[in-house]
């Protein structure tokens, strides 16, 4: 048996059992954080914050729920909102929950692609981010067939059945998937599992994931500057704060973080007391019919750009154009050939790229709420098509950069 | 012992250990597929029969099969008079009526087509696909005519689910795909 003192603090007597103060040093006070950031580089921690308030909101939802054709959508509809107490507190934090998590994401994501904050050292940091955005689509996803309305059964009809592979005729597949001809039963206590166990677990395997990445290139900073972080720590640790070009995370860099959280959380719960229309679907206050198609079938706006990289082509080329564009994003650390970490803006092309993909992103999102006719057919197929050009211009204009 | 005896009953019993243990993971995978396999008495409640006698013209009725809506739409003789050799095959005849029977589910996504009496077509709502009177696709995205539910012919009326000498024609010929 190991030897052990006798600990004078509680502190020490874990410290003995647990290595927490190394834990501390490597996680918190000698994590250091470059000073030359702005509030964007607490998107992070923002999106962490959200994630661990879905978790909540969800257990408390979890307590009433019911997985059964038959009396989901009261469960949801009747019990939660109107005979549990504050539970409908608990539905308007989950869904705009849901649905802001997604706006977050995105601007952590731009914000990572405008820095150049995915290569030389940080691939893994991007890899594991992209995983989890396709986590947490699959988890809106299956979270949004439980109140079995019409949006559920539709939107679930509708994306299982791109399983089957347009000519491919895998309707075998599409029909092992749910578990029956259509969405039934079967579908929707699979899918329950999926959005209160599997998935969750994937995520907070990836947060950890995500995080470990981190640890070692450091996150980037307004300039791309490659710091000396030995260097940078010594200076701090000697006193010489204002020289330093790095804080540690915690405790210094965490207050700024928990700054930008307090704004955001004002502004969540303003969502979640007077606006949280936004996040509930009316279709899908009607229960789920198998016999009739709402007039318009459409996703949750953070899938909009996507859905509409499918919708203006023929099935299989849809197909193909919307495979390519779940992925593509996961290809850009191999795709940007530029050296360069760096803002966009002092980039060359990469600068007009970066506006420009933003840009047509926004417009397919327009596009895939409108219905599919006349002009805005029309303008919905450019910009898929943009879309396309500028991953295979890409490669090209970021070969063709200047080093800096 | 020597070394390279240890060496060689280590490498032997990881690799029995390792071979018994994908053979345990397969068995698991398996297990897990079948789980996720539709039931027996889901696949088994497939029979729906429905009986076309008193059918309105142009009137589309839907009736359900395997939780699939199954459309039905008797044609009038201005119907018939615009169909083609190939559209033609898609109808069913009893006796002097052509009925038009198919699965009411897009074959692009899967979502319920609308009928339009006046223009005799179906439009799709979700991504804009339409069809003619006998279900064939006349604008994409739709690759494909609504497809035909197995049938059997019974008198005037038909068993979902059967398949009669019609419906192997319709297949054999490319008028359907197998659902
Ligand atoms: C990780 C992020 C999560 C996302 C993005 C998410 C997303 C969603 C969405 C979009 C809905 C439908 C919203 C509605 O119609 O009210 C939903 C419902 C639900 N979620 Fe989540 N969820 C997450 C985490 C969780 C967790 C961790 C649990 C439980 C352990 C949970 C439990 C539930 C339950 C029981 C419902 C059905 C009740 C309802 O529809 O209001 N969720 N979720
Ligand atoms: S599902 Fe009918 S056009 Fe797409």
């Amino acid at each position: 048996m190991a030897h052990f003192e006798k600990a004078n603090s509680i502190g020490e007597w874990l410290d003995q059992r647990l290595a927490v103060e190394t834990l501390k040093r490597v996680l918190q006070t000698e994590y250091w954080i470059p000073k030359n950031i702005n509030f964007l580089w607490a998107m992070g921690m923002v999106l962490a914050a959200t994630f661990g308030i879905l978790l909540v909101s969800g257990i408390f939802l979890l307590m009433y729920y019911q997985p059964n054709v038959n009396s989901a959508f009261d469960s949801v509809n009747y019990t939660i909102m109107s005979e549990v107490g504050y539970g409908w507190l608990w539905r308007h934090i989950h869904g705009v929950g849901a649905s802001i998590v997604f706006l977050i994401i995105y601007i952590h994501m731009f914000t990572g692609i405008y820095y150049g904050s995915y290569k030389k050292g940080r691939e893994l940091i991007w890899l594991s981010g992209m995983g989890l955005y396709v986590a947490f689509s699959a988890e809106a996803f299956s979270g949004y067939m439980l109140p079995w309305g019409q949006m559920s059964y539709w939107a679930g009809m509708v994306i299982t059945n791109l399983f089957s592979g347009g000519s491919l005729h895998a309707d075998g597949l599409v029909e092992w998937i749910r578990g029956d001809y259509v969405p039934g039963q079967a579908f929707l206590n699979r899918f329950f599992m999926l959005h209160v166990l599997l998935i969750p677990l994937a995520i907070i395997g990836l947060i950890v994931l995500h995080f470990g990445t981190l640890r070692i290139p450091h996150v980037n900073n307004q300039d791309g500057e490659e710091i000396d972080f030995d260097e940078a720590a010594k200076l701090y640790k000697e006193g010489k704060v204002k020289e330093s070009k790095v804080i540690p995370f915690s405790p210094v860099f965490l207050s700024k973080d928990v700054l930008v959280m307090g704004v955001y959380f004002i502004l969540f719960f303003y969502l979640v007391f007077y606006h949280f229309e936004f996040a509930m679907d009316p279709v899908n206050f009607d229960p789920a019919n198998g016999l009739k198609t709402p007039t318009h079938i459409y996703p949750e706006w953070y899938f909009l750009w996507s859905y509409e990289v499918l919708r203006p082509f023929s099935t299989n080329i849809g197909l193909i154009a919307f495979a390519i564009a779940q992925v593509i994003f996961f290809l850009l650390p191999f795709l940007d050939k530029s050296p360069n970490v760096a803002p966009a803006s002092r980039r060359g092309l990469f600068k007009f790229w970066f506006w420009a993909m933003l840009i047509d992103m926004l417009v397919l999102t327009f596009m895939g709420k409108l219905p599919p006719e006349g002009i805005w057919s029309v303008i919905g197929l450019v910009a898929a098509l943009v879309f396309f050009a500028l991953w295979i211009a890409l490669p090209i204009i970021t070969a063709k950069e200047k080093k800096l | 012992m020597s070394n390279k005896t240890t060496k060689g009953r280590r490498d032997f019993m990881g690799m029995a250990l390792g071979g018994f243990t994908a053979l345990g993971g397969l068995g698991a995978l398996y297990a897990m597929k079948r789980t996720w396999d539709p039931l027996p008495s889901v696949k088994a409640a497939g029979f729906t029969t429905i009986d076309l006698k008193d059918a309105p013209e142009n009137v589309l009725i839907t009736e359900k099969w395997r939780g699939k809506p199954i459309f039905v739409l008797k044609q009038s003789k201005e119907m018939m008079a615009k169909t083609t050799e190939k559209t033609k095959k898609r109808l069913i005849q009893i006796g002097d009526a052509h009925y038009m029977v198919s699965v009411g589910l897009c074959t692009h996504l899967g979502c319920i087509p609308g009928y339009n009496p006046e223009k005799e077509s179906f439009l799709c709502a979700c991504h804009g696909g339409t069809y003619d009177a006998t279900a064939d696709v006349t604008k994409a995205p739709p690759p494909r005519g609504l497809d035909i539910p197995p049938f059997k012919i019974d008198g005037t009326k038909l068993v979902l689910g059967e398949t009669g000498p019609e419906y192997e024609k319709m297949l054999a010929d490319g008028t359907t795909l197998a659902v």
